[in-house]
């Protein structure tokens, strides 16, 4: 590849990280700037990227587009946090096909993202609302987080409810207490807090405040079509940030398009926000799947490459 | 040298080769292989170098073009792209992608009076272009810089042309890009077979010699809005030519099976993120073995022979209207039609259809009939009852033409007109003061070559507006009168004896 001499091979191998790569090198320096890394589990991790502009522009329920390097493709990810005094915004990626595993092993602090381009979409709006509950499944407690903030500044009661698959995957519980009145955190095992679904937890509120004005969703589509579907027979207004496949992310190619209350709306442009109770949400899942088996083909071959450098290397 | 006349002139248009529709229809190649000198001199002949020239108003930037084609044939190549460069800044682009049979090929006198095909304009244009980029010709400005900042939101045809002639000018240009690489619908539509990548790079490049920076990963509009350019960021004028880009649908049933999408999106992950090379490239294109592409335009014309070459069996052009309204540059249908492609003409889709895992698997079209011209002119197509038909398709491309891109709209004050472009007098100045717009996003899809005579015309508005000299004219001294000149002298210029002409 034409790009792997911009790069510097060095991250291999080194200390700190928590799965050696073969062939996983920091990607290149000029562009846009890693300036932190966290990784809360095997599989979930966190850069903060220098952006002033950036840091200036977000508002919360925005995202970006990201490209790890040139030959790589343009993945959306929201925007989980930005400091506008340090001039960088943060971004929490769960690493499940080819782009985000390659993030994992190459995005290193001191390396660079070839493209970062945002902040995209409509920012969320925060109503008026006097009481809300803020829902975040997985990786959604990440960009559920600045709404939750967002709503606190604008002097609402805040319900936070996060859900996440087992005690040893939740992240930033303290950062999410510190902005919520009340805070809900569910596992499905059960080896933290509830045991069972965010929806458990959103029946939860409503049953203990009857004035819940309403419920922000953000996780996997799933999780939040269960969530519009919680609130539904309560009328409550619910809010979902929707995460369709995209490519530019401006409004040029309509790969985003998803159906509310019967109209084709551009996630990208339109959204990412949507009013839960209109969104199709069958069709989005449908849609998800379109690229399953080139996106299995893909990681296949990575890893065969990391396979085949490690070979090489041992040699 | 006797005046030329139709008779002496060749009759025949020069050769040019072009590759061999069977093998090309398999690979990104470009498809036509361009004039050699000898027959690009040969075409040259075939000019009458008319004294009232129709080509010229034909162009929409306006090439002096008997003036390049004098030169070519005293094999003054430089010079003949000199006068190319004077009016339009993509030689190589334009002599491509041009619709030439509606503009200066269109009207030229050795077609129009004298019956034979027309000199092939384009072809030359495009033989100096490449020549230029081979040997690394550069526009020999002499550029006096001034203090005024130009903020230009997109890098397309429009805003290149336009951020050329402000940097000719003496501006300080920056270009807005929110893609990672600039050219627009250069670099994201048009293909590689039409149109390859080095000549879009060589091209850029000639802009960036002139003192343009192009900064890449900019959404404007949401990074920072038109209005914060001119407040906080300290631009003295925008140019807006962010292009139409919005694909439309046209919600019939099935839209949204897996399976649909639009020739934007199919077309941005062929050109710009080189899907066809998955998995070297990351970005994957999934194109199914029987394609139906709607709509007949250049962009239906390069979707359908994209797919092609990405594999497809069978690709359909299903479009409602007959061949003769068809509305792609003439030779990009031979093309297709050489290539392969199956013509439906008088077809619209009714409705898409699907298998039980959300795919889709056939398209249920209508016959259509033409019936009264409606109000463009065009023969509206009215459907027959009962014609109803359906095919097998696995991959349904839409390229029905775009809507503006609501971004701008949504994020400043500036003025839009009823379809959501933006509105803007005949200066091409916006509503807000300081702010000129042009190309797609003012005028609805059209061609490369007409943005950029918008460009130019944004350009000129520019530089009147901040009261900047035009170069090219020649201005009368300010303080006209006897006491300023001697003998007609003018007493200003001391190192120089000069007789001004007035």
């Amino acid at each position: 590849m034409s790009s792997s001499d911009t790069h510097e091979s060095a991250a291999a191998g080194q200390p700190g990280q928590e799965e050696t790569t073969p062939g996983a090198e920091t990607v290149a320096t000029t562009g846009f700037p890693i300036v932190a890394r966290t990784d809360f589990s095997r599989t979930t991790f966190l850069l903060e990227i220098e952006h002033p502009q950036m840091a200036r522009a977000a508002r919360p329920g925005q995202f970006v587009i990201v490209m790890l390097d040139d030959h790589g493709e343009r993945i959306p990810l929201t925007i989980a946090d930005f400091d506008r005094d340090k001039g960088t915004i943060t971004l929490v990626i769960q690493a499940v096909g080819k782009s985000s595993r390659e993030m994992q092993s190459r995005c290193q602090v001191g390396g660079a993202l070839f493209g970062l381009v945002g902040p995209m979409g409509i920012p969320s709006e925060v109503s008026d609302a006097k009481k809300v509950i803020c829902v975040g499944g997985g990786l959604g407690v990440a960009p559920i987080f600045p709404q939750a903030r967002a709503f606190k500044e604008a002097g609402a009661h805040v319900i936070g409810v996060v859900g996440f698959r087992s005690a040893n995957l939740v992240f930033w519980e303290e950062k999410f207490r510190s902005v919520c009145d009340e805070f809900i955190i569910c596992t499905d095992d059960g080896s933290a807090g509830i045991k069972g679904l965010v929806t458990q937890g959103i029946e939860q509120a409503i049953a203990e405040h009857g004035d819940i004005d309403e419920v922000v969703a953000i996780g996997p589509p799933i999780m939040m079509r269960a969530c519009a579907e919680a609130t539904r027979p309560h009328k409550i207004k619910t809010m979902v940030s929707l995460n369709p496949i995209m490519v530019d992310g401006t409004g040029m190619c309509g790969g985003c398009r998803v159906r509310v209350g019967g109209k084709i709306k551009f996630a990208c442009v339109d959204g990412p926000d949507f009013d839960g109770h209109e969104v199709d949400f069958d069709d989005l899942m449908a849609r998800l799947q379109r690229y399953r088996p080139q996106e299995a083909e893909a990681m296949e071959q990575w890893l065969e490459n990391c396979r085949r450098l490690q070979v090489e290397e041992v040699r | 040298m006797a005046r030329k006349t139709i008779r002496s002139i060749p009759q025949e248009r020069a050769f040019m080769p072009v590759l061999d529709a069977k093998n090309r229809a398999t690979n990104f190649e470009e498809v036509s292989l361009g004039f050699d000198e000898q027959n690009a001199l040969v075409e040259c002949e075939r000019c009458l170098i008319c004294p009232e020239p129709a080509c010229i108003p034909g162009c929409p930037v306006e090439i002096d073009i008997p003036g390049f084609i004098s030169k070519m044939l005293k094999k003054d190549y430089h010079g003949a792209w000199d006068t190319l460069t004077d009016s339009t800044f993509l030689p190589a682009v334009c002599g491509r992608v041009c619709p030439q049979e509606d503009q200066c090929e269109g009207v030229c006198a050795v077609a129009v009076s004298g019956g034979l095909e027309p000199v092939a304009i384009g072809r030359l244009e495009r033989w100096l272009g490449d020549m230029a980029i081979e040997k690394g010709w550069k526009n020999e400005s002499h550029i006096e810089p001034n203090d005024y900042r130009i903020g230009i939101v997109g890098s397309g045809p429009a805003s290149m042309a336009c951020a050329a002639d402000l940097a000719k000018a003496g501006c300080k240009v920056t270009v807005f890009e929110a893609l990672h690489a600039p050219g627009g619908v250069l670099r994201y539509g048009i293909p590689e077979f039409r149109l390859p990548n080095s000549v879009v790079d060589a091209e850029i490049g000639n802009l960036e010699k002139l003192g343009v920076e192009i900064r890449c990963n900019t959404l404007v509009g949401r990074l920072f809005t038109v209005e914060q350019m001119l407040d906080e960021m300290g631009y003295d004028a925008v140019f807006i030519g962010t292009g139409a880009g919005y694909p439309s649908f046209m919600d019939i049933p099935g839209e949204n099976f897996n399976g649909v999408l639009s020739a934007n999106e199919l077309l941005t992950r062929c050109n710009l993120m080189q899907a066809g090379k998955f998995p070297n490239f990351d970005t994957p294109l999934e194109i199914g073995r029987k394609i139906a592409v709607i709509g007949a335009g250049n962009t239906a014309m390069d979707a359908m022979r994209v797919s092609k070459r990405l594999g497809a069996e069978e690709v359909t052009c299903v479009y409602r209207r007959t061949e003769a309204e068809c509305p792609a540059r003439l030779e990009e249908l031979h093309h297709a039609m050489e290539e392969g492609i199956n013509f439906q003409w008088l077809t619209a889709p009714v409705e898409i259809l699907g298998d039980s895992n959300k795919n889709v698997r056939a398209i249920r079209c209508q016959r259509m009939e033409l019936g009264e011209p409606d109000d463009s002119g065009r023969r509206r197509p009215v459907p027959i009852p009962g014609s109803e038909f359906e095919f097998e398709a696995d991959t349904v491309v839409y390229a029905i033409g775009t809507a503006p891109n609501p971004i701008l709209g949504q994020t400043s004050d500036i003025k839009l007109n009823k379809w959501g472009y933006i509105d803007t007098d005949e200066t091409l100045a916006t509503s807000l003061a300081g702010v000129y717009a042009g190309g797609d996003i003012v005028t609805g899809a059209a061609t490369v070559i007409l943005a950029m005579g918008a460009g130019r015309r944004a350009a000129a508005s520019i530089r009147d507006y901040l009261g900047i000299r035009d170069s090219m004219v020649v201005y009368e001294p300010e303080n006209m009168g006897f006491e300023n000149t001697l003998f007609g002298i003018d007493a200003a210029e001391k190192n120089f004896v000069h007789v001004r002409q007035i």
